[in-house]
């Protein structure tokens, strides 16, 4: 039997998403970015809210994800996401706006702009994918940079003495009345990453119902950064990661959990 | 409906900005431009019109929600003074390399650092020479009174909007803080959002509805790519020159001597102009109002005309270096200015007028052109 007679429409049971492009994926193989570009996707897709979503490109590894999400895209300064959504979201209060951000956009240079867009209650969606390194610069220790972790600025470990302890950002913002909706997500598995367009999608619902600003952070791999193959790095995410920045809901309908 | 007012410069700018139709202001306090948020806050122009006003938690914010409203087609705006707009720089080359129409007001005061914050016009070089990194420019237009202030926000936005670029309005603390009488023009309908996806859909960000998506980047890592955007800035900066160059001559016609200021030092130029008239010496003065495009034509056909040329700035010297590249050094050019805040009084422009052109030795040396002088 040739394949094309069992990939017909009526036996598919899984295509492309519709929203993303044709273009090639910039990043690594085995690297979480695509998936988490795919489940936002296909949320935006779901909801049918593609007309009015206005998207926020970071600067990092994710800053041609307007080359990969078929939608209207805005591409911001380093860290200046939140700022360039605020503004998107106060002049369209009726669209649906999101940032896409890594842990140096969002944690390090852009701290500034993540808080206060928080503070303000903006009505946003931040999609944070936290794989602790600067994956584009070429692995450089990051504000989520684990205790110990070796990268190409931490070359003997972070020592948390000199350089501060990875940062926590997603609970330092859920406490401020701003913040309506807080989780962290992984998206390694397939059940985890049901689980993480769950929250996406509650994201979005967020907005519509104007709630103010909802962030998901997704911790995932950097498995070029860590040095590792892609099994292993999904493997020492679980190990290493997990433990200091547990998966689950932070707060959720505007109360801490 | 029109009227006529009483106004602090940089509350005119903030009238004329409501006025205009702007959509967004996003701000930060600093000394002495801070009346324009405190203005916009108390005027209540979401009552009014709509318009959205924010104050940002830092000047890079307030340019990159510029940035932001910029890319949707809205007509966004956002002011400072010098250490400010030294902060924004970044976000106005972004805003320049992602092609987008935007106002930044800049009212000078001294630097370098946190310097004083006393009337300037030190910021010259950054406004006219780029200031942030890479190849692009902004249209500057300087404001010499308080009713150039209120109308020039809207001039500014024609500007953005005819070439999708930003415009800088250069002011500085002296024309912020002064009261004159302007006259406000008619309100200005803000438009509508399917007016603005009508007229701006085909480039801005406002929701893939029946159209291809819609990129604002500034990001070209193909280099060919790259240099045909810088190519595509140029064009429009060379269009600006031959469309929209502005500028003033006053009793430049019998001038045997020109005087070149812009802004408040136009004001004070003006006066010394009219004191050297009185002892019988004929100074004329070229008030560029758009310092990019500067009037560089004009003042190569005047240095035929003029023995000598004075640039009056409020700076250790930065225009006079664009008036020696425009008169190809047919004539000796000088400059005169005070700084630290201090502003210049007429008789210390005559002063200089008389030392550093009319007694200047050297201009028998430039009509005779020897090259040892040249």
């Amino acid at each position: 039997m040739d394949v094309l007679d069992i990939i017909k429409p009526e036996n598919q049971v899984f295509c492309k998403t519709k929203l993303m492009t044709n273009t090639d994926l910039s990043y690594c193989p085995g690297c979480g970015h695509g998936t988490v570009h795919n489940l936002a996707m296909e949320v935006i897709d779901e909801m049918g809210i593609v007309e009015d979503t206005i998207g926020v490109a970071p600067v990092g590894c994710s800053v041609l994800a307007y080359d990969f999400m078929n939608i209207d895209m805005t591409q911001a300064a380093h860290g200046r996401a939140p700022a360039v959504a605020t503004a998107i979201a106060r002049t369209w209060p009726d669209k649906y706006v999101f940032t896409y951000q890594g842990d140096g956009d969002l944690a390090a240079i852009g701290t500034a702009e993540t808080i206060h867009t928080c503070n303000r209650g903006e009505n946003i969606v931040i999609i944070f994918v936290n794989n602790g390194i600067y994956g584009m610069t070429g692995g450089q220790m990051a504000p989520t940079t684990l205790s110990g972790m070796q990268t190409s600025t931490s070359p003997y470990g972070r020592e948390i003495e000199t350089m501060g302890s990875p940062l926590k950002i997603t609970e330092l913002v859920a406490n401020l009345p701003g913040v309506y909706y807080a989780t962290r997500q992984a998206v390694h598995t397939h059940k985890h990453a049901r689980k993480a367009k769950k929250a996406i999608k509650k994201a979005f619902e967020n907005t519509r119902l104007k709630k103010g600003v909802s962030i998901i952070e997704i911790v995932s791999n950097c498995n070029s950064g860590w040095k590792m193959n892609p099994n292993e790095s999904n493997e020492w995410m679980i190990d290493n990661m997990f433990p200091y920045f547990p998966l689950g809901d932070i707060k959720v309908n505007g109360k801490l959990k | 409906m029109s009227e006529l007012k009483l106004m602090k410069g940089n509350e005119a700018l903030a009238e004329g900005a409501i006025r205009a139709g702007v959509d967004a202001y996003f701000g930060y306090p600093i000394t002495p431009q801070s009346e324009v948020i405190e203005y916009l806050m108390r005027e209540r122009p979401e009552e009014r019109t709509g318009m959205v006003v924010l104050q940002a938690e830092s000047e890079v914010a307030a340019i990159n929600m510029v940035y932001g409203a910029a890319g949707t087609g809205k007509r966004a705006m956002t002011s400072s003074s010098s250490p400010g707009i030294s902060l924004k720089l970044e976000g106005i080359s972004y805003l320049a390399g992602a092609e987008l129409p935007a106002v930044i007001v800049n009212v000078v005061r001294g630097g370098p650092g946190l310097g004083t914050i006393q009337p300037s016009q030190a910021d010259y070089f950054q406004s006219v020479k780029g200031g942030g990194h890479g190849d692009y420019k902004l249209y500057v237009l300087a404001p010499a009174s308080v009713q150039e202030m209120a109308d020039f926000v809207e001039d500014a936005f024609d500007i953005a909007f005819k070439y999708r670029a930003p415009v800088l309005i250069l002011s500085d603390g002296l024309i912020g803080q002064m009261m004159e009488k302007v006259v406000l023009k008619d309100q200005q309908e803000r438009r509508t959002d399917q007016e603005v996806i009508d007229q701006e859909g085909d480039w801005a960000t406002t929701g893939k509805k029946g159209r291809e998506r819609n990129i604002i980047t500034s990001l070209d890592l193909k280099s060919e790519k790259m240099e045909a955007r810088v190519h595509r800035l140029m064009k429009k900066y060379e269009r600006m020159e031959k469309e929209d160059l502005r500028f003033e001559k006053i009793n430049c016609d019998d001038a045997d001597y020109l005087m070149v200021a812009y802004g408040s030092s136009a004001r004070i130029a003006q006066k010394a102009m009219e004191l050297a008239r009185e002892k019988g010496i004929k100074v004329g003065l070229l008030r560029p109002i758009t310092l990019f495009p500067f009037p560089k034509h004009q003042l190569f056909e005047l240095a035929d005309q003029v023995k000598g040329i004075l640039s009056v700035e409020l700076s250790a010297g930065q225009m006079v270096e664009d008036i020696r590249l425009s008169v190809e050094h047919k004539v000796p050019v000088e400059h005169f200015g005070r700084t630290g805040g201090i502003i210049h009084t007429p008789e210390e422009i005559l002063e200089a007028l008389e030392q550093k052109i009319i007694s200047n030795g050297r201009i028998r040396h430039y009509q005779t052109r020897e090259p040892s002088i040249l």
